[in-house]
């Protein structure tokens, strides 16, 4: 257990420098966010009704920045062949390390949602629930895109190829996610759009560990 | 150094686990990109015996070790650990050491070997003992991008000593290391041989210890 810990602890830290880590990818969320209404116009009634699917979208686009280098840079130093070495599954190291990397920049993201979302004029109580929905997305956004970086490894250019390989991944919790903001800002029932990106995000927990390491298993032989 | 060495000796090689005391390869044939690299491959070694595998670049000395690590499926052939279920015996029996080490250039050595020494199953406090052994101890708080090649790859053979394990699969580990270290790094082979284990290295030069020696036909 404590070589886990170990793991968690190393990812965790090389995903808060990777690619300039959380700094990075909120400030890469914020920029998105300010171009937003430059592009569509400043009328507050306009920018208020897209708010929550405008934060939404920066968020995935912000998710996919420091994901080419999830595993591509254990697979070039040997890391990658050494973890797989040890008796713990490498369905469980691909686990640990997407949860590492939410926790250095799906978190931290999660937190400037609702900040961006108030800015472009989403109302403040709506804040909670986009926090919820951010948090959620992340885990999904973190684990889906694992599955795109694992199986990029070894290509060159594998940034480009991960996020479109990734992307489609991304449309279910932005549906979902966006949804439930939106049915919540117009009074309507949003609790199922929440239950269905919490059932994606665990689709994804469980099912991308597969992929990934099948993926890994191929780069590697 | 053959007394700072010293400091990581009688720690008990093989008290762990899964004790492999053999390694056998017999008939292997590995495929690479469509191109079969050998075929008919046989190597037996037993505790405390070393094999230096020679061969032209490219004649599969990497692939061959990476196939005992079980990174590398075999065309035909099979590897055998001495009765030792393979799985287990490569989760906690070998070590690999490559030209790729799995340093992070911006981690601190001691970050980077203590990390490597708990994945292995060893106690962080073998760590400064094997430091010292490598004459790291200096070292250990430089980011691992100001080390040159050598110490590099002494920060990775490090691992050898702090998390003991019976098998040393190691590549080329001589050739990014000075003179001084190849000897150095002989005395602790030896020492290694000596309680027990077992090298497996892909080399050009000789192996400055006792070893037999397999040469891959290109």
């Amino acid at each position: 257990m404590s070589r886990l810990a170990a793991l968690l602890a190393r990812e965790t830290a090389l995903a808060w420098g990777r690619g300039g880590g959380p700094l990075v990818a909120v400030g890469f969320y914020a920029g998105v966010a300010t171009l937003l209404p430059l592009a569509i116009g400043p009328e507050p009634e306009r920018l208020a009704a897209i708010a929550p699917g405008a934060a939404w979208v920066a968020l995935a686009l912000a998710s996919l920045l420091s994901l080419e280098r999830l595993f591509e840079r254990d697979y070039e130093d040997g890391a990658l062949d050494l973890l797989s070495l040890s008796s713990a599954p490498l369905e469980l190291i691909c686990f640990i390390k997407c949860l590492g990397q939410w926790l250095a920049t799906g978190a931290p993201l999660a937190l400037a949602a609702p900040v961006a979302a108030i800015a472009l004029g989403a109302r403040p109580e709506l804040a909670p629930l986009i926090f919820a929905t951010a948090l959620l997305g992340g885990v999904a956004f973190a684990f889906t895109g694992g599955i795109g970086a694992a199986l990029s490894l070894g290509a060159r250019r594998g940034g480009l190829l991960t996020a479109v390989i990734v992307l489609p991944l991304f449309v279910p919790p932005v549906i979902f996610g966006g949804g439930a903001l939106d049915a919540f800002a117009g009074g309507l029932p949003w609790r199922s759009g929440f239950a269905l990106l919490g059932a994606y995000a665990a689709m994804a927990v469980a099912l991308g560990p597969l992929a990934m390491a099948a993926a890994c298993r191929n780069a590697l032989s | 150094m053959r007394g700072a060495a010293k400091a990581c000796s009688g720690r008990g090689l093989l008290n762990n686990q899964s004790q492999i005391t053999a390694l056998s390869i017999h008939a292997a044939a590995i495929r690479r990109g469509g191109r079969v690299l050998f075929q008919g491959l046989d190597l037996a070694l037993a505790a405390g015996e070393a094999c230096a595998l020679t061969g032209a670049n490219g004649s599969g000395k990497t692939s061959l070790l990476r196939a005992v690590a079980g990174l590398v499926r075999l065309e035909a052939g099979e590897i055998s650990f001495g009765g030792v279920d393979p799985a287990e015996a490569r989760g906690d029996g070998l070590h690999l050491v490559g030209h790729a080490d799995g340093l992070k250039a911006a981690r601190t050595a001691r970050e980077e070997l203590t990390f490597w020494t708990r994945w292995c199953g060893g106690r962080t406090a073998t760590v400064a003992a094997a430091a010292e052994a490598l004459d790291l101890t200096a070292l250990l708080d430089l980011e691992v991008r100001r080390l040159s090649a050598g110490q590099r790859r002494r920060v990775a053979l490090a691992r050898l000593l702090a998390a003991p394990r019976p098998l040393w699969l190691l590549d080329e580990p001589l050739s990014p290391l000075d003179a001084r270290w190849r000897e150095g790094f002989a005395v602790l082979m030896t020492r290694h041989l000596d309680d027990g284990g077992m090298i497996l290295a892909a080399v050009h030069d000789p192996l400055p210890i006792a070893a037999k020696s397999l040469d891959i036909a290109g």
